[in-house]
Order: C-alpha cells, then structure tokens, then sequence
C-alpha cells in the first residue's frame, strides 16, 4: 500500500478557518435575508391569505344580501300589486256606489214627480168635479125653472120628466 | 415542478462525465506521482480530494496545464503571529511565499507540510461557493420580497411561485406546529437555515465550477451550523427547560444522578447529530456519485482501454443518472430535516409546561 496523499482525519475535523467564514457567512445571511426578506415573504403570504379570507366572507356575505334584496323586492312587489289591486277594487266600489244612489235619488224625485202630479191630478178633479157639481146644481134650477114654467098635466108626467132629468144627469 | 427536476438531474448527469475526464486527464499528466499506484487507488485520492476543502478553485486541466480560478488566502501563523496575504496563483510549483507552499491545491507551512502552525482564514474553494450561495440566495430573496409589495395580494409569478410553496410549508407545516405558539420569533433563523443549507447542497450538485464543491458535506460548515442551532435552542431555554434539563420533576432522586448527566450529554448530542447527519449524507452523496463515475476510468484502466472504458460508461451512466436525482432529493431533504429537527428542539426549549398536567 503506497501513501495516501489526504489525510483521512482532515475529513473530520472541523477546519477553523471554515467555522470561522461558515458562521460570519450564516449570521450575515440570518441577520440581511432572514430578517428582511424571509420574515416580510412570510408576512405577505399570511395577509394575502387574510385578505382573501376576507374577501371569500365578504363575497359570501354580499351574495346572501343580495338574496335578501330580491325576497324582499318580490315581497314588495307583491305588496304593491296587492296595494293597486285594492285601490281599483275601492274604486270600482265607489263607482257603483256614487250610480246606485244616483239612481235611487233619480227613482225618488221621479216619485215624488209623480205624487206631486198626482196631487195636482186630484185637486184639480175634485175642483173640476166641484164645479160640475155647481154646473149641475145650477142646471138643475134652470131645468126646475124650466119645468115649473111649463104646464105640469099630470103627476104622473111629473114624475116620469123628473126620472128623465135625474137619468139625464147621472149619465153626465 | 417534479418533471423539471427530473430534466434537471438528467442534465447534471450528462455533464458529469465531463467533469470526471477532466480530471481523468490530471492522473495521466501526474505520471510520476501516481507510478506504481493502482487505479483505485488513484481514484480514491481524486474523490478525497474533491470532497476536501481546497486553497484554489479547479475548473480543469487541459493539455498537463491545471485551470484554476485563484482564491485570496489569508494566513495567520501562530508561531509569529504573522497575517499574510496573497492569491493562490502565485504559487507556482513548488515556489515558497512566506513560508507557505501549495500541496495538492491546499496551502501548507513550507518548513513542516503541515497545516497545523497557522490558521487559515482564507477564502477557499467552499467559503467561494457558499458566498455565491449566499448571493444567489438574497437576490432570490430580495426579488421575491420586493414582488410581494409590488404585486399586493395578486396570485405570485415566476420566481414568487417557487419560493411560496416552500416558504408556506415550512412557515405553516414544520415551524408552526413544532416551535409552538412563540413561532413568528424563529422564523428568519428556521427560514434562513433551510435555504442556507438547500443552496449549499444544490451548488455542490452542480459538477462544475463555479460549483461542485462539497460545502455542506465539510465538517467545518455542519459545526458552525449546528454550533449556531445549539446556542439558539439554549439561549431561548425558559424556566420549565432547563428545569426539566436539570432536576426532572416527577422523578425520584437517586434516578437524577443517572438522568441529569444524561440530559446534559443530550443537550450537546442533539446539535452533534444534526452536524453529523449533514455531514455524512452530503459527503457521501458526492463519494457516491464520484465512484460511480470513477467506474468509468477503473474499467479503462486510467485510459488505457476503450472497451473497458465504454463499458464502465455504459454501466456507470445509468447508475449515476439515478443517484443523482436521488441527490436532489436529498439536498431537499436534509435542509428540511435539519429544519425540522431545529423547530422541535427549540419548541422543546420554549414550550410553556401547565402545573395542572402532571409529566409524562
């Protein structure tokens, strides 16, 4: 076996040197990318994780808003066609209401028109009939003036004259 | 995003043999070092030598002249308390500056060839590759973040859609629920260690410059890593820790002599684990990939036998295709379990224990 030219314990044993630039090298690294690097790196991650944690609550929240709105709309325009419904409901009502008294008011004066005419009809029959009655009696004297001035033969001319005359007036 | 990586790999595997021949090539040129040297043996120095930290940067060696990107060395002799610098290209041969000579690309006392007299805080082949990492990694990191602010709360793009996942699932599925309610005050260290770690393991996967060097499989780097971690998990210790560290409530007396030793021993054995898990499953994932490939040169016999060479190929290349996406796979999954395994010994440490609930 011919010499080696390493020596098998330099492999093992920790070179001074290299500790010393390992280690200036390493706090150098931990202290520039570590801290001003590697430690916003991990903060950015975990606010955009946030914000999108955020934002995922907030989509959900708007959506289900957003439900609301609609139910609430269709709740709304429900009402208010129920609402219009009514008020042409109302209408219609006070329509036939404002005719139907226009009528029954129309019927009344009519009535009333009438029981006025037949009033009038009655006054002036019973003064028509009055003074028929007057006309008769008057005619009557004239037909008993008449009949006394002329020559009364018998009574019983008399009185067949007499039941002509009354026969006469009762056909009038 | 699995698809990619598996194309990914392929590539890395194509380019594999290339950087092998390259260095193929230096053995020939070696002659008179490696006479007398079997082809495994030989191959055992490279492979050592690749997974070794180095004072020079190899790209290649073309025509018997090696190509090296040179590297600043910085040497502190402790015998005369001496800093000296210089750049790795000007050790040429065998030349001496300051007492210093290289040796197999690694800077060596002249007078004793060894490395043992001085301290070398050089930038070396690893420090090289891990501030390329480095640089990567923040301009990764700064693009990304300066993205978020730009983009608000937009779905990410390009570059912020590789980095959320894995963020997200560290932040969220191994942090959180290991560290426990104080989370937010580890991140930037759980965070920077997981990609630390993964763009380590991923530039060593690259196999050539300006990576392939074995950084996170270097002892060094998994000590100064887990070093950093134990001194995380035990300056954060709360009341309730180290008293369970100490003196275990609920446990009889004579049982604390044996159980406090061993909780102490604990304390340093769990940060030990962490350098060694790293350690071996990098370092051994590069000795894997570079045996198989050295397959190749064993069979031709350093060059000597096209068929054998052809057929080390055509062994070699399948295999090492598959192991290295297993490599990816790894470079993956040891950044994360070192992750993992750092949130649970700090949630451990500054869990809040109720009185009310009795231990277990």
């Amino acid at each position: 076996m011919h010499i080696l030219a390493f020596k098998p314990m330099e492999l093992i044993t920790p070179d001074l040197g290299l500790v010393f630039w390992t280690t200036l090298i390493f706090l150098i690294f931990w202290f520039l990318v570590g801290k001003l690097a590697l430690k916003p790196i991990v903060k950015s991650i975990k606010d955009r994780e946030l914000t999108i944690e955020d934002a995922l609550a907030a989509a959900d929240k708007a959506k289900a808003e957003m439900q609301q709105l609609q139910s609430d709309n269709a709740a709304l325009l429900k009402e208010a066609r129920e609402e219009s419904a009514k008020i042409l409901k109302e209408a219609k009502e006070v329509k036939e209401s404002i005719i139907a008294e226009a009528h029954t008011r129309a019927k009344d004066e009519a009535a009333k028109i009438v029981a006025d005419a037949k009033l009038e009809i009655d006054a002036q029959k019973k003064a028509a009939l009055a003074e028929v009655k007057n006309e008769v009696s008057k005619l009557s004297v004239d037909i008993a003036q008449k009949v006394i001035g002329r020559e009364l033969d018998s009574a019983k001319d008399q009185q067949a004259y007499i039941n002509s005359l009354v026969e006469k007036i009762n056909v009038n | 995003m699995v698809v990619k990586s598996y194309i990914y790999s392929l590539l890395l595997a194509l380019f594999l043999p290339f950087a092998a021949s390259a260095e193929g090539a230096a053995h020939a040129e070696h002659g008179a070092e490696d006479a007398g040297k079997s082809p495994s043996e030989i191959v055992v120095e490279k492979i050592m030598h690749h997974i070794a930290d180095a004072n020079e940067f190899h790209i290649a060696t073309v025509g018997g002249e090696h190509i090296s990107f040179p590297l600043p060395c910085i040497l502190y002799s402790k015998t005369t308390g001496k800093i000296s610098f210089m750049m790795s290209s000007q050790f040429h041969h065998e030349e001496v500056i300051d007492g210093y000579r290289m040796d197999h690309g690694k800077i060596v006392d002249a007078a004793t060839g060894e490395r043992n007299t001085f301290i070398d805080f050089s930038i070396t082949k690893n420090v090289f590759q891990m501030l390329l990492g480095v640089v990567i990694l923040a301009l990764i990191m700064f693009s990304v973040k300066s993205a978020y602010a730009k983009r608000g709360n937009k779905a990410p793009k390009g570059l912020q859609s590789w980095i959320e996942p894995i963020v997200s699932f560290l932040a969220d599925d191994v942090i959180k629920p290991n560290v426990g309610p104080k989370y937010e005050k580890f991140l930037p260290f759980l965070l920077s260690i997981f990609f630390f770690i993964l763009i380590n393991n991923l530039l060593g996967l690259v196999p050539f410059f300006p990576g392939s060097a074995n950084v996170s499989g270097n002892i060094a780097f998994t000590f100064a890593l887990a070093a950093i971690t134990f001194l995380v998990i035990n300056l954060n210790g709360n009341k309730s820790y180290w008293g369970h560290v100490l003196a275990m409530p609920g446990v009889p007396k004579w049982v604390l002599v044996i159980l406090t030793p061993v909780e102490i021993a604990g304390l340093f054995i769990k940060p030990i684990a962490l350098m060694l898990r790293l350690f071996g499953n990098i370092t051994g994932g590069h000795i894997a990939i570079l045996s198989i490939v050295s397959l190749i040169f064993i069979f031709g016999e350093m060059g000597k036998s096209v068929g054998g060479a052809s057929l080390g190929s055509a062994m070699a290349i399948p295999i090492v295709l598959f192991v290295n996406a297993m490599e990816l796979f790894v470079a993956f999954l040891q950044a994360y379990v070192f992750t993992l395994l750092s949130s649970i010994f700090i949630g451990a440490a500054v869990e809040e224990h109720h009185h009310s609930e009795e231990h277990h």
